[in-house]
Parts: C-alpha cells; sequence; structure tokens
C-alpha cells in the first residue's frame, strides 16, 4: 500500500503547553487507520494537525512536516484553505448548518467555496454523496427539510456526506461515534468500511473494540507521544510496549 | 414537612414573579389603551394623505411626516445596520486585543449619549457646513444613536454562534471570509435582526436629534437636501400647541407611529425567518 499521509517529527502546541511530542508515522493509501489512546493524549490534536485545522485555535502552532502525496502540507506558501478541501474532516458532535436544509448541508461545501455549478449538477453531486453516506434513502423524500431536525446518527452521516461533497482524498474522523447510540455507530462503522474503497481515512476513538473492528493500521498514543503502531490485528494480539498492552487490556485509561 | 415547605416556597416565588409581571403591564396597557383611545377618533383616511392645515382650519393630516419618518429611518438604517453589524463581527470574530475592547468602550459610551448632544454633533457635522437643514442630517443624528445598539447585539449574536460550526466550514476547505459571512452570520440572523428592530423602534420615536437637523416641515419635502417632516417633530409641534384641534391630531400621530413600529418589527421578523420544515 502507498503512503498516503507521512507524518514527520511532528511537533505541536497549545501556548507553552507541548502537546505533541515528535510524532512520526505513515498511513497508507485506501486504508483506515486508527488512533487510539487515553483521554488528553493528544490524539484529536494529532489528527487536526493533519489538515491545518490546529492553529485555527488561537495560540496554537505546530512543526514539523506532514507530506501528502510527498507534499509537504506545513511547507510556507501552502494555503491551509487548499489543504482542507483535500483532507476533510468529520468531528465529535455532529454539526449540520443549523440554517440550513439537508441538501443545502451537503451542498454546503461546493457553494461556500464559489464553484459555479448548475443547479442539476449540484443535485447530482448532493445525491451522490448522500448514497456515498448511506443517507439517500432516509432522507430522499426531506431534502428541503432543516438538517438539525434529523436524528443524531443520520446528523453524522450527513456530516459525512458534507465532507465527501467536496471530494476529499482524505477523511479525518475526530471520534464520530462518541455521540451517537449503539445502532448509529454501526451504520457509521458499516459506512467506513464501504468508504475505504475510495479514501484514506484516519479515526480517533476512544473505544477499542471499535477500532478493532473497522481499521487495518492503530497507533497508540499517550502523553502527547505515539507509543507504537503498526497492523491492527498485531498491536491487539502481540503489542511490543507494555503501555500499550496495559492500555488494551484494560489496566489503565 | 420539608416537602410541605418546598411547595410553599415554590408557590410564594411563583405569585411573586406573576405579580410583578402584571405590575409592568399594568402601565404599559393603560398607554395603549389611553392612545388608542384618544387617537383613533381623530384617524381616518385625510390623515394618511393629506398635508397639516394651517392653524384654525379642520381637517389636514400627516401625509408627509409619516412618509419623512419613513424616510429618516430608511437613512438611518442604510448607514447604521451595516456599519454596526460588520463592527459587531470585527468585535466577536477579532476584537479581544486593546483595540476591540476601545471600541467596546466607546460604542458603550456612546449608548448613554444624550440624543440632543448627537443633534448637536449632526448640526455642527452636516447642517452648519451646507447651510441647510436636512433628512441626511437628521438621518445621520438618528443613524449615530442606532449604531451602538447594533454593534453591541450583533456582537452578542455572532459570540452565540457555536465554535464547532465555524469548525465545519473551514474543515470544508472555506475561506474564513466567507465562513463569517455565510455560515457565521446566517446563523446570527435571527438574533441580530432582532437587534435592529430594538434600534429602530428606539430612534423612531426620537425627537430631540431631529429638532435641528432634520428640522420638520409643513409641506413635502424637496430631495433629501433639504428640511423633512417627522412623526415624533409634528406630534411634539401640535402638543405643546393651544389648540384642541392639534392636540387630536398629535394623538392620531402618536398611534399610528407606535402601529407603524409594530408592524414594521412584525413584518421584518416574517420576512427573514428561517423556511426550513422538520424532517418527516
Amino acid at each position: 500500500m502507498d503512503t498516503k499521509l507521512d507524518v514527520i517529527s511532528l511537533h505541536a502546541w497549545f501556548g507553552t503547553h507541548h502537546v505533541l511530542q515528535d510524532i512520526t508515522l505513515k498511513m497508507p493509501e485506501r486504508a483506515v487507520t486508527a488512533i487510539i489512546g487515553p483521554s488528553g493524549c493528544g490524539k484529536s490534536t494529532l489528527i487536526r494537525c493533519l489538515n491545518r485545522m490546529h492553529e485555527v485555535v488561537p495560540g496554537a502552532r505546530a512543526s514539523g512536516k506532514v507530506l501528502l502525496d510527498g507534499e509537504d502540507i506545513y511547507a510556507p506558501g501552502v494555503d491551509p484553505v487548499q489543504v482542507r478541501a483535500k483532507v476533510g474532516m468529520v468531528f465529535q458532535r455532529p454539526n449540520p448548518f443549523p440554517t440550513m436544509s439537508v441538501f443545502d448541508n451537503v451542498a454546503a461545501g461546493l457553494r461556500l467555496n464559489g464553484v459555479r455549478r448548475s443547479r442539476r449538477e449540484l443535485a447530482a453531486v448532493v445525491e451522490h454523496s448522500l448514497r456515498q453516506a448511506a443517507l439517500w434513502d432516509e432522507v430522499k423524500d426531506s431534502l428541503r427539510a432543516s438538517g438539525v431536525s434529523l436524528s443524531g446518527g443520520q446528523q453524522q452521516r450527513l456530516c459525512i456526506a458534507r465532507a465527501l461533497a467536496v471530494e476529499p482524498e482524505v477523511i479525518l474522523m475526530d471520534e464520530p461515534c462518541s455521540a451517537l447510540d449503539p445502532i448509529a455507530t454501526a451504520h457509521v462503522e458499516d459506512l467506513i468500511h464501504e468508504l475505504k474503497e475510495h479514501y484514506t481515512i484516519v479515526i480517533v476513538t476512544h473505544n477499542m473494540q471499535q477500532a478493532a473492528r473497522v481499521s487495518d493500521l492503530t497507533a497508540f498514543m499517550y502523553l502527547g507521544s505515539l507509543v507504537e503502531s503498526g497492523p491492527t490485528e498485531r498491536i491487539f494480539t502481540t503489542p511490543e510496549k507494555k503501555e500499550t498492552e496495559d492500555y488494551i487490556t484494560g489496566r489503565f485509561g | 414537612m420539608h416537602y410541605a415547605r418546598r411547595r410553599l416556597v415554590n408557590v410564594a416565588a411563583q405569585s411573586l414573579a406573576v405579580l410583578c409581571t402584571v405590575a409592568v403591564l399594568i402601565p404599559l396597557v393603560l398607554i395603549l389603551g389611553y392612545l388608542v383611545a384618544k387617537g383613533v377618533t381623530s384617524l381616518n383616511l385625510d390623515f394618511f394623505t393629506q398635508l397639516p392645515k394651517p392653524v384654525g382650519e379642520p381637517g389636514g393630516g400627516m401625509a408627509n411626516a409619516i412618509v419623512g419618518t419613513l424616510i429618516l429611518i430608511g437613512l438611518a438604517c442604510a448607514f447604521a445596520v451595516p456599519l454596526g453589524v460588520l463592527t459587531g463581527v470585527y468585535l466577536s470574530e477579532y476584537g479581544h486585543g486593546r483595540f476591540g475592547w476601545s471600541v467596546r468602550f466607546c460604542a458603550d459610551v456612546l449608548t448613554g449619549v444624550p440624543s440632543i448632544v448627537i443633534a448637536i454633533y449632526a448640526y455642527t457635522l452636516i447642517v452648519k457646513p451646507l447651510h441647510s437643514f436636512s433628512a441626511y442630517a437628521g438621518g445621520w443624528a438618528l443613524g449615530v444613536i442606532m449604531l451602538p445598539i447594533v454593534t453591541r447585539t450583533a456582537e452578542e449574536m455572532v459570540k452565540l454562534v457555536p465554535g464547532s460550526l465555524r469548525e465545519a466550514s473551514l474543515a470544508l476547505g472555506v475561506p474564513a471570509w466567507r465562513t463569517t459571512l455565510w455560515v457565521v452570520l446566517r446563523t446570527a440572523r435571527g438574533g441580530i435582526v432582532t437587534g435592529i428592530m430594538l434600534a429602530v423602534a428606539r430612534i423612531a420615536g426620537e425627537t430631540a436629534p431631529l429638532l435641528f437637523t432634520a428640522f420638520g416641515n409643513q409641506f413635502w419635502h424637496h430631495g433629501l437636501g433639504g428640511p423633512i417632516s417627522s412623526l415624533p417633530v409634528q406630534i411634539y409641534t401640535y402638543a405643546i400647541s393651544p389648540f384642541d384641534d392639534w392636540h387630536r391630531q398629535a394623538w392620531a400621530g402618536a398611534l399610528v407611529l407606535l402601529a407603524l413600529i409594530a408592524f414594521t418589527s412584525l413584518a421584518v421578523r416574517l420576512l427573514t425567518r428561517g423556511r426550513l420544515r422538520p424532517a418527516l
């Protein structure tokens, strides 16, 4: 598998607080990489560094390299807006735009980016994205309804469809199921399986069973450092480091 | 025992709240009732279509003043709404430093400046150099009164927009300025509109800032560069006159002014509210 994202000696700070220390990690193309670790270990910060969302927080900065298809997204002159169009993100809590309909939510990325498209092209993109997000059959008759009136699980899939509509290459998911019930979680996990045919997926999760179920590669982080990474099966059966074993067997965390 | 006591305290607190609400409502209802009773008898079609008649002649209306008030409010909004909303957005999104603090402080001080002082300011700035009372000067004075109200409400409303929506938009590869204009402002729209309507209600009844800016006019105005009539000034002139007929007309004018504000508020709210229905 080719490497899609190559993180090299990445450090990140919030003010003077050094939250990521020297992270080096390769994420393969068209595969799911899971990042696990206890709360506050820096896993969310790590994926927010992958599409330059980390620096949106006042006082936050990062150093090091993140190569996307071999090109450093932190190189001088790189526009973070362009990076984010290629590396989409789904957040912990579903956050559809409350003033927009289901249709407009999915079309938002294209419209707000000033891409001019005919009504018909837009409708095609919206339908395709909603189908990819396994939501089309549930909302096809209420595209004009408010996005926030859907159930939590549907809202999260709406957010996934919204991210897919701008045709990213990578999708980052920051604990996408932590606000969902088990059924909605199963929906999203099935979806991740289908999406990895076309996209590179990086998912942060608290839930180790989830990491085991959906991912091909797993990286374990602790206290801002990467402890160990490798094929999911190996990490969960024969971890090399003691911290990893303690965490996945539930001895701490 | 504890439960009985808690219920008693609950009943007492609730009664107190209801009592206070009623106490606040009584004067409001009395004023409204008196205004309607006094005003409605002098209202007729002529009031909305005719110019004021000279003293002693019965009849006539305040058509020029109604139009004048609408024009003055329009001018004030044209200046204060864009400036105020954008300043509010700036304060909320970027105004964390010393400059933001100063702007906020100035806006708060401006809210407390007596309207007559703002009239003098508009007089010095516009009436004096142009050697003429004008609708522009009146609109400017009213706009200056509106400005801090619009600014501070817009700021508060924009602050209420959850950060997760900004992040959602940025993560789609939308530039920050488009995010602010199309996601943040759109989400805060309802609250901002309410703030603007409150500001309009506040200035619509202002008399002092118009006395020597828009001045007043017993006839139709000739362009916006000349004196223009307005309901508050007309009401004031009529109310302090010694003629019963004028007093009646002043009551009618007050009623019309009130209705005007109520209807614009309602209309603007209906026009700007979201049209989304919930999913089935």
